[in-house]
């Protein structure tokens, strides 16, 4: 494969880094730490929200962001023909 | 039957499970002893990666030290998860594509330098090492209370079991083994759990009834904030404005420390592919998940119930697991104002009550009033969350030994069946070591955890991630970065725990970080130092920088 395919398969996969680790980023530091207790005049059932994303959550979308980044991996290996199979 | 039988029975027939598991996995090379053949499934690597992870802190203190901070416990929920996402996206998939044994294995090639593996092998010993001693430690203290067997000897059939396992089937003994001590340990937290929730919410789910309302129509949570406030604590779910730059810090040395951590990295070498490296943090943190969310409602529904338990009650009406926690001194009560009544408060000079926060998870069945096997399977599941970590810690211990130690540094020329053999004998000797140091904690190692974490950020992580992401970084840079990053996060450990000899106080902690949290400015410290370092020193070969393109593409070209 030419030398600019592989490189652009690099910068997408940078791409989706920079995506995804800002919104893990979000999640954590950001409504479960420095925005939490903003967040708390809110709630969902019986949570204050700011508690909510500190103890529950933020860990749910750490896992959401990582299924995600296999599926878009997985695309893209085929798309650039770098899969394993 | 009462509950000492029951606990015999539950913890005996998973015993009998692991020594099973182990005789049908034994390893007959190097590939398998240190990295189980490279054959594992990935969800079964999934269960084997959130058993080793999840120890005897995880398993037993956590609940409890949520359930006395209230919102702040939400560093070590957040700090415990967070670093897997990183792990699946910057390290695990490169690694696997990388295809070697250790983490040092990766420094010592990727930086071209023997003194960049020997900084890595002594990290990676250093940290494993300490950790495992509290695992040891954890097994000893479950058997001493629940089985009516001394300490020591409690420790000692630890040993014996991991001894065996470890020995025989190395990787791919302790892998499969883990998994079914994932199954033992996730089983044993979560069913307590599930009658806690559905007896005061009437929702089975914990996660759910922990927001859920409480059978008086008042919400759980609203009804703990209010408890707390009327005994003088602090709102359950308030934020605690005065120290959020401490909580960022520790939450991130926690994240960061746990992409770094040996033991947790080299669990990726074992999958096939690198698509199966991915998938396998996935499933890793889904699975540790169950756990983590969990954990924060059991601390909530404990507190609920212990302080309406407790609460200006007659001493005299306690139920029978106030007196046997009171017995081992982990529960006291004085009755300082001499009404009969038992006052929980915030006001130590009015306060008649002290819990020991490890008692949470352990005695959480029996203030539920949950049947007698329960408390045989919380034992049972405590055990298996310290004897995986235990194996997992032990493996990257010897394989730094007979690997990167014998290998390739003393004697490269060394035979297959000889670093077999040397790796056997490592295991041992790591296994005898840990027990004996279990048995006689220094008693320094609780506060070492902390520097155990703080040393995995700041000198792995940062070598690692720019090992892969930035083509111009030298083994100058590398190895001086990890050098500056522990060297730093070491010293004001040192400097500002007491228990370790060092004279500073919490008035003098930098920026307010307390040194648990350290190890996130001693990882800034070493990509600075990493990044200056190495545009003013020599290139890096070129074979090197083949390499490096090599492990960001799944398939080679």
């Amino acid at each position: 494969m030419p030398n600019n395919q592989l490189k652009k398969y690099w910068t997408t996969n940078l791409k989706y880094l920079a995506i995804l680790l800002s919104i893990w980023l979000l999640v954590s530091f950001g409504f479960g730490i420095l925005l939490a207790d903003y967040l708390n005049q809110f709630s969902i059932g019986g949570f204050p929200l700011g508690f909510w994303f500190a103890q529950q959550g933020a860990i749910y979308v750490f896992v959401v962001l990582i299924f995600v980044y296999v599926y878009l991996m997985n695309k893209l290996d085929k798309k650039y023909g770098v899969n394993e199979d | 039957m009462d509950a000492q039988t029951w606990t015999y029975i539950i913890v005996g027939l998973t015993f009998l499970l692991y020594i099973g598991v182990a005789i049908w996995s034994r390893a007959g090379s190097t590939k398998e002893f240190y990295v189980a053949g490279g054959g594992v499934h990935p969800l079964a690597n999934g269960m084997a990666t959130a058993a080793d992870w999840m120890s005897a802190a995880s398993f037993l203190s956590m609940a409890g030290l949520i359930s006395f901070m209230g919102f702040g416990g939400a560093q070590y929920l957040m700090g415990w998860t967070g670093g897997y996402v990183l792990l699946a996206l910057l390290l695990a998939p490169y690694l696997r594509k990388f295809g070697k044994f250790t983490v040092p294995d990766f420094i010592g090639d990727r930086y071209y330098s023997k003194q960049g593996r020997t900084v890595a092998l002594i990290c990676a010993l250093f940290v494993s090492f300490t950790y495992v001693v509290g695992q040891m430690k954890g097994v000893g203290v479950a058997f001493a209370r629940f089985l009516d067997v001394e300490f020591n000897t409690g420790v000692l059939i630890g040993i014996g079991i991991v001894f065996f396992y470890a020995v025989l089937g190395g990787m791919k003994g302790i892998t499969y083994t883990q998994v079914a001590q994932y199954c033992v340990l996730i089983f044993a937290f979560t069913v307590p759990a599930v009658f806690i929730s559905f007896q005061m919410t009437g929702n089975p789910i914990p996660q759910a009834g922990f927001g859920a309302e409480l059978k008086d129509g008042a919400y759980l949570l609203e009804k703990l904030d209010q408890l707390s406030v009327d005994l003088g604590f602090a709102e359950y779910t308030k934020v605690n404005k005065g120290n959020l730059t401490n909580m960022l810090f520790i939450t991130a040395a926690l994240m960061f420390g746990t992409a770094g951590l040996p033991h947790v990295i080299v669990r990726f070498f074992t999958v096939p592919k690198v698509r199966d490296a991915r998938v396998s943090a996935g499933w890793a943190l889904l699975l540790i998940a169950i756990l983590y969310t969990t954990a924060p409602a059991v601390a909530a529904f404990a507190r609920t119930n212990l302080i309406t338990t407790v609460s200006e009650q007659p001493y005299e009406d306690m139920p029978e697991w106030f007196t046997n926690w009171e017995n081992t001194g982990l529960l006291t009560y004085t009755d300082k104002n001499g009404d009969g009544l038992i006052q929980y408060h915030a006001d130590e000079q009015v306060n008649e009550l002290t819990i020991d926060q490890d008692i949470i998870v352990l005695a959480n069945p029996e203030i539920a009033n949950l049947p007698p096997w329960v408390v045989g399977l919380v034992v049972a599941g405590g055990l298996a969350a310290a004897l995986s970590t235990a194996a997992g810690l032990l493996l990257v211990i010897s394989t730094s030994i007979s690997h990167d130690l014998l290998k390739k540094n003393l004697r490269p020329n060394i035979s297959e069946k000889g670093e077999l053999r040397a790796a056997r004998i490592s295991i041992a000797v790591a296994v005898l070591a840990a027990g004996f140091a279990g048995m006689n904690p220094p008693g320094f190692v609780a506060q070492v955890v902390a520097l155990a974490f703080g040393l995995a950020a700041s000198s792995f992580f940062p070598a690692i991630v720019l090992g892969i992401f930035d083509k111009k970084m030298n083994k100058e840079g590398a190895v001086a970065g990890m050098i500056a990053g522990v060297v730093f996060t070491t010293a004001y450990i040192i400097y500002f725990k007491p228990q370790l000899g060092g004279p500073g106080t919490p008035e003098g902690y930098w920026f307010g970080i307390s040194p648990e949290g350290i190890g996130t400015l001693g990882m800034l410290i070493n990509f600075a130092v990493s990044l200056i370092i190495s545009r003013f020193t020599p290139k890096v070969p070129s074979g090197v920088k083949t390499m490096v393109e090599s492990i960001r593409y799944p398939k080679s070209k």
